[in-house]
């Protein structure tokens, strides 16, 4: 089931946005056509579906388009062309009022640098997006503190942003924007601001939290290891268009480009691709001998494999055997990474 | 010499659209006129009512909320004792109520003023060379306009004070409002807030120490008019700084110059310390 549909999403910064809509049908290149209008391509030609339930992660270099396709979904940002749809409504198509309602209710974001009302306390800055859709007062507060617990800042209810670090301030964004059950989630580089270990934490809470709720969530980010540890799939974008789309193990085993390339190099490959992503399948069978889970991280492969140098099988949840990894195919990983 | 026929008289044009004014709209002026001056009679009878150590407490006491310090509504309760001292007591009473007046009437002018220039940048354009022009014309211009609508009195001197004394609102209205994290505000559409509710919610709270600021400012610059509208018929401590220069009284003046110093005092701690204070509020105590 598609939550959020977006097709042929192009936008232009600038004046003559038609002319330079123009030029970027007849596949003009970005440079030329900052020269001929002055115009400024962000997005070009962008079509994603992100599937209910589903994590979609988008990675890209600082002004890939990242954060204006993020804005396009809830239209913070206006494309210059294409269609929108979330849950089936036509998001161009709202009127003020009807998009107010839509923001209130269907989507909710949360920032990189939090966003958070300094003049408000923790539960009032949860309690925002209740109080735009008008909730009475005592409903809102014991729904802040309920989220207030459940994103871990229990004893922080009175607390002003500037007392909190930034690790819980990025809680109570997270806090907020699910405070509003709205069934999609934004997220504009949510951790980027963190240190390394409070950004672990922080990748962990979510994904504890979305287990239970289920939201369809798109999540910016400028760090390929964040995106396929919280993908379910990723999309790589460069210069404003989608280079590739897939499961984070695709992206890093099958790059599309040099430039897709260039990111996975950062990835550890040993802790972030699972047994099933390399193995080769072959027919169901008893378990005899070594086995590894599906989801078993390479590492654990490679800790049985040091000792024998043997192909292990692989079982899946039922305890089945559903392929096999040789270990040529972990040492190519291995060599690839060191 | 400059040749006549090149010379234009604009003072002509001028009288006769007052005179077209006054004979068409004197009923609206005269309204709006007694309107002010009912609220100003009503507040400068209370405080000139009112017994002297009541007025010296209730100085104290708004010192206390505005700055949370207790030393310093002790100081201010010194500095406002010393202008009784002075012997100047009811005219001092006078010259506040008329300047409470001129600051509340500017506020009402000026901050929503700030909040559309700070929502358009045409206007912005146009008004800013408008505000600059207000502040570097002699302030004794101001006298004209508000004698030729109002006669002499009070109420002329509390408006030439406030079309002189209104510009730093408006000024730091428009600038606190601009500086306002675009991101927070990104925030709040995103959550489905509309224009007024950011307004109300976000921008005034959050440039309001910059808008105390301009309050403060406002504040000092009334109270720079107080000779001058005495000129026209506002009584107080002006009014004595100007019998003191008539008849050559250097004693009296410099008293009554003092009086004027001590009540700006009182006004700028006030009106300054509530802005820091919620500031240093916001930031955590560092300021």
């Amino acid at each position: 089931m598609t939550a959020i549909l977006l097709n042929n999403i192009c936008k232009v910064f600038g004046a003559d946005s038609a002319a330079a809509l123009h030029l970027l049908q007849e596949g003009v290149g970005k440079e030329e056509i900052r020269r001929q209008t002055g115009a400024i391509l962000a997005l070009r030609d962008v079509s994603i579906t992100v599937g209910r339930g589903e994590i979609l992660a988008v990675v890209g270099l600082s002004g890939s388009g990242k954060s204006t396709l993020l804005r396009v979904v809830n239209r913070l940002i206006e494309p210059t062309d294409g269609t929108v749809t979330v849950y089936g409504e036509d998001v161009l198509g709202f009127s003020g009022a009807a998009l107010q309602a839509f923001r209130r209710q269907t989507v909710s974001m949360v920032f990189q640098g939090f966003g958070l009302l300094p003049h408000r306390t923790v539960t009032e800055n949860v309690g925002y997006g209740m109080v735009a859709q008008r909730r009475p007062r005592h409903e809102w507060e014991e729904m802040s503190r309920q989220w207030i617990q459940r994103v871990g800042l229990s004893g922080y209810e009175t607390a002003y942003p500037f007392q909190l670090s930034g690790g819980m301030r990025q809680r109570v964004g997270l806090a907020r924007a699910l405070a509003t059950q709205a069934p999609v989630l934004l997220m504009d580089e949510p951790f980027s601001a963190l240190d390394p270990i409070i950004r672990h934490d922080m990748q962990d809470l979510l994904l504890s939290l979305q287990a239970e709720l289920q939201k369809t969530i798109v999540v910016i980010t400028h760090d390929l290891n964040e995106a396929v540890r919280l993908g379910d799939r990723v999309a790589v974008l460069n210069d404003g268009s989608i280079v590739q789309t897939g499961r984070p193990a695709e992206i890093i085993l099958r790059p599309a480009n040099d430039y897709v390339s260039g990111f996975a190099v950062d990835v550890n490959r040993l802790r972030t691709l699972k047994a099933c992503d390399i193995m080769v399948p072959s027919h169901a069978g008893q378990a005899i001998d070594l086995t590894v889970a599906e989801d078993a991280s390479i590492e654990e492969v490679l800790s049985y494999q040091v000792l024998r140098k043997e192909p292990i099988k692989v079982t899946n949840s039922a305890g089945l055997v559903v392929g096999e990894i040789e270990w040529e195919a972990v040492r190519a990983l291995l060599k690839r990474d060191i | 010499m400059f040749p006549d026929k090149f010379t234009f008289s604009i003072a002509e044009p001028i009288n006769y659209a007052v005179n077209w004014l006054v004979l068409n709209y004197g009923d609206v002026f005269e309204a709006f006129s007694n309107g002010i001056l009912w609220v100003l009679l009503g507040l400068e009878g209370v405080l000139r009512g009112s017994p002297w150590w009541y007025v010296l407490f209730l100085t104290g006491a708004i010192t206390y909320i505005a700055t949370e310090r207790f030393s310093q509504s002790l100081v201010l309760i010194a500095i406002a004792f010393f202008m009784g001292v002075l012997g100047l007591w009811d005219q001092a009473m006078q010259t506040l109520a008329l300047m409470l007046i001129a600051i509340a009437l500017s506020v009402m002018i000026g901050l929503p003023c700030g909040v559309a220039l700070s929502k358009s940048n045409r206007l912005r354009m146009i008004m800013l060379p408008i505000l600059d022009a207000m502040q570097t014309l002699p302030s004794f211009v101001y006298l004209i306009p508000a004698l030729m609508l109002f006669g002499l009195g009070k109420v002329p001197a509390i408006i030439a004070t406030v079309i002189y004394a209104v510009v730093p609102v408006i000024r730091l209205t428009d600038l606190g409002i601009r500086q306002v994290d675009q991101e927070l505000l990104e925030a709040a559409r995103a959550f489905g807030t509309g224009s007024f509710q950011r307004l109300f919610g976000i921008e005034l709270p959050l440039a309001f120490p910059t808008i105390m600021a301009g309050i403060n400012q406002t504040t000092m610059m009334a109270l720079a008019m107080v000779v001058l509208a005495s000129m026209i018929g506002a009584r107080g401590l002006g009014e004595e700084v100007l019998l003191g220069i008539q008849r050559l009284d250097v004693g009296r003046g410099l008293t009554a110059g003092l009086a004027i110093v001590a009540l700006a005092i009182v006004l700028d701690r006030i009106t300054q310390g509530y802005g820091k204070r919620v500031q240093s509020m916001r930031r955590g105590g560092e300021t």
